[in-house]
């Protein structure tokens, strides 16, 4: 049997068979499930959201930038400090909250704040269709990884399945213990493999990371400038993109729900600052995708490169590993993905929405189906649509940095009113179909999420100094 | 807001002024400084001194914040 294939399933199986181990002996209720119990240390908190942040996108997609695009890819090297940044002014406040009401999910946080549940239900809906195309691209560079990894052996579709149902597994048993279990398998082998093709192609190709720059520079002097090789993603649209990703990324429903699991808001005070030494193996997917534009031009696909130049350069057990890293990569992200989209429906749909009289128990037993649900449904989307839903990604993200000021307002400011936060959402939002859909993104060569967060700020400050505080508050 | 809050914000400030909203001042290629292009090497440079600026930003608001009650470690 291939060796790369023994790697990839050993790595899989045992990454569900930890999962599933890390739920032992915790009774399952929707604490200790959805927020583990509020009971995480500095080093886990770090490695969960780090296993959070860096999915497939940055394995594939940051390269495959520095390839096609070149400098705009950097932005993923900036955005990441900016909302690291954000999280240690931002996440302590929010943690404290969600401590004192027991808050687990994000739509929880505005129904407590806004003492609204139609906006908890809005905040909800929104959020569950951002999850969905984001889980989609996970399972889509899953099954792209393994595929070519295994050299053709596995078809996409197999391994997209295979890891799906066991992420799916110990989701269902351990919640988001079983993700941060994970996380750590996750995180070693990806540094690891970063670390070793990031800092090894430069020196075998070229003798090292300076004459691997100077050759680039010599071939394309623009690509490491900005707009690099695209038309459109000039100063301005990096400069917009950083701001609006920076303040969007602890926006995501699955990421705002883990900061609940910090043991207190020291440690997720700590954790920002330590948060942004984990943009160094970026750096180095950078470096891989640079050297493949000098190796090995002109490839159709740049989200490609990585994996061709470990190809052309590793022996194929070594595919093996980097294919087995890709795939827990795409499976601690989903497995947090999917426990946040069945929480939101099960709790901020079913319960705040349709039957506020539900027991917790109900709630509980309903978010795990709600697993299998979603699980099914994402497997569908990517077996047989499995281009259909790209559009709809960059939508979600612009949706739900939409959150931002009602969240932030929220925290900081007593004036603030649900009318405002629910019309800023709606008119964010709106903007931003509408520039997309019209084909108008980038807008005057700003990001179409920005100009739309831009009218949804001013437009909760107006409607806020215009309305009355609501009967909602926190303390 | 206390005088800790008010110098922990300042210095979040810095990441956004150099990595955002410096960019047009920094998008060339010379000098290539430890063999980076200088726009690689401006951004590099500054998002490794992010935690050492909110490290700084968190020892001054235990310093110079009245310690709130529940903030034991």
């Amino acid at each position: 049997m291939n060796p790369a294939l023994v790697i990839i399933f050993a790595t899989i199986l045992f990454s569900a068979a930890l999962g599933i181990y890390a739920g032992r002996k915790v009774k399952m209720n929707l604490e200790n499930w959805t927020v583990a119990g509020r009971r995480f240390g500095i080093i886990i908190i770090w490695l969960l959201m780090a296993g959070e942040i860096y999915t497939t996108f940055t394995f594939l997609g940051a390269s495959g930038w520095a390839y096609s695009k070149g400098a705009p890819t950097f932005y993923i090297l900036i955005y990441g400090a900016l909302a690291y940044t954000l999280s240690f002014f931002i996440l302590p406040a929010l943690w404290k909250v969600g401590k004192r009401y027991g808050l687990h999910t994000q739509p929880d946080f505005f129904i407590k704040r806004y003492d609204s549940r139609p906006l908890g239900v809005l905040v909800a809906l929104i959020g569950v269709f951002s999850i969905i195309p984001y889980l989609q691209l996970q399972l889509a560079g899953l099954g792209f990884i393994v595929e070519v990894a295994s050299n053709q052996t596995i078809s996409s579709n197999l391994a997209i399945i295979i890891s799906f149902i066991l992420t799916c597994a110990f989701v269902y048993t351990s919640g988001l213990r079983g993700a941060a279990w994970v996380a750590i398998v996750k995180d070693i082998m990806m540094v690891l493999a970063v670390g070793i093709v990031g800092i090894g192609v430069p020196y075998i190709y070229f003798g090292g990371f300076g004459k691997m720059f100077r050759a680039l520079i010599a071939q394309r002097p623009d690509h490491l400038v900005l707009p690099g090789a695209t038309p459109h993603m000039d100063i301005l649209w990096v400069m917009s993109t950083c701001l609006l990703t920076g303040l969007g990324f602890y926006m995501w429903p699955h990421v705002f729900g883990s900061a609940f699991s910090a043991k207190s808001d020291r440690i997720i005070k700590r954790n920002a600052i330590i948060m942004p030494f984990y943009q160094i193996p970026v750096l180095l997917v950078f470096m891989v995708g640079f050297t493949a534009l000098l190796v090995i031009p002109g490839l159709k696909n740049g989200d490609m490169a990585f994996l061709a130049l470990v190809n052309k350069t590793y022996p194929s057990w070594f595919m093996g590993f980097v294919g087995a890293a890709g795939a827990v990569t795409a499976m601690v992200p989903s497995a947090i993905l999917v426990l946040f989209a069945s929480t939101l429906i099960a709790k901020n749909i079913y319960q705040t929405g349709i039957n506020p009289k539900a027991s917790e128990e109900r709630v509980m037993s309903l978010s795990r189906l709600m697993v299998l649900a979603i699980t099914t449904l994402a497997l569908v989307f990517a077996v047989f649509f499995p281009n259909e839903l790209v559009p709809l990604l960059i939508l979600g993200y612009d949706g739900v940095c939409q959150f931002f000021p009602g969240v932030v307002l929220g925290l900081f400011w007593k004036r603030v009113t649900k009318a405002a936060v629910f019309s800023g959402i709606i008119s964010g939002l709106g903007v931003v179909a509408v520039l997309i859909l019209t084909g108008k993104d980038p807008f005057l060569g700003l990001n179409a999420g920005f100009v739309g967060l831009f009218v949804n700020s001013i437009i909760t400050l107006a409607v806020s100094f215009m309305t009355k505080p609501g009967t909602g508050k926190l303390e | 807001m206390q005088r800790g809050t008010r110098y922990a914000l300042l210095l979040g400030a810095i990441p956004f002024i150099t990595l955002v909203f410096a960019l047009p001042l920094v998008n060339r290629i010379h000098p290539m400084i430890l063999g980076l292009p200088f726009l690689l090497f401006w951004i590099i440079s500054w998002v490794i001194l992010t935690p050492p600026i909110l490290l700084l930003a968190y020892i001054l608001e235990k310093k110079y914040n009245r310690p709130s009650e529940g903030e034991e470690e």
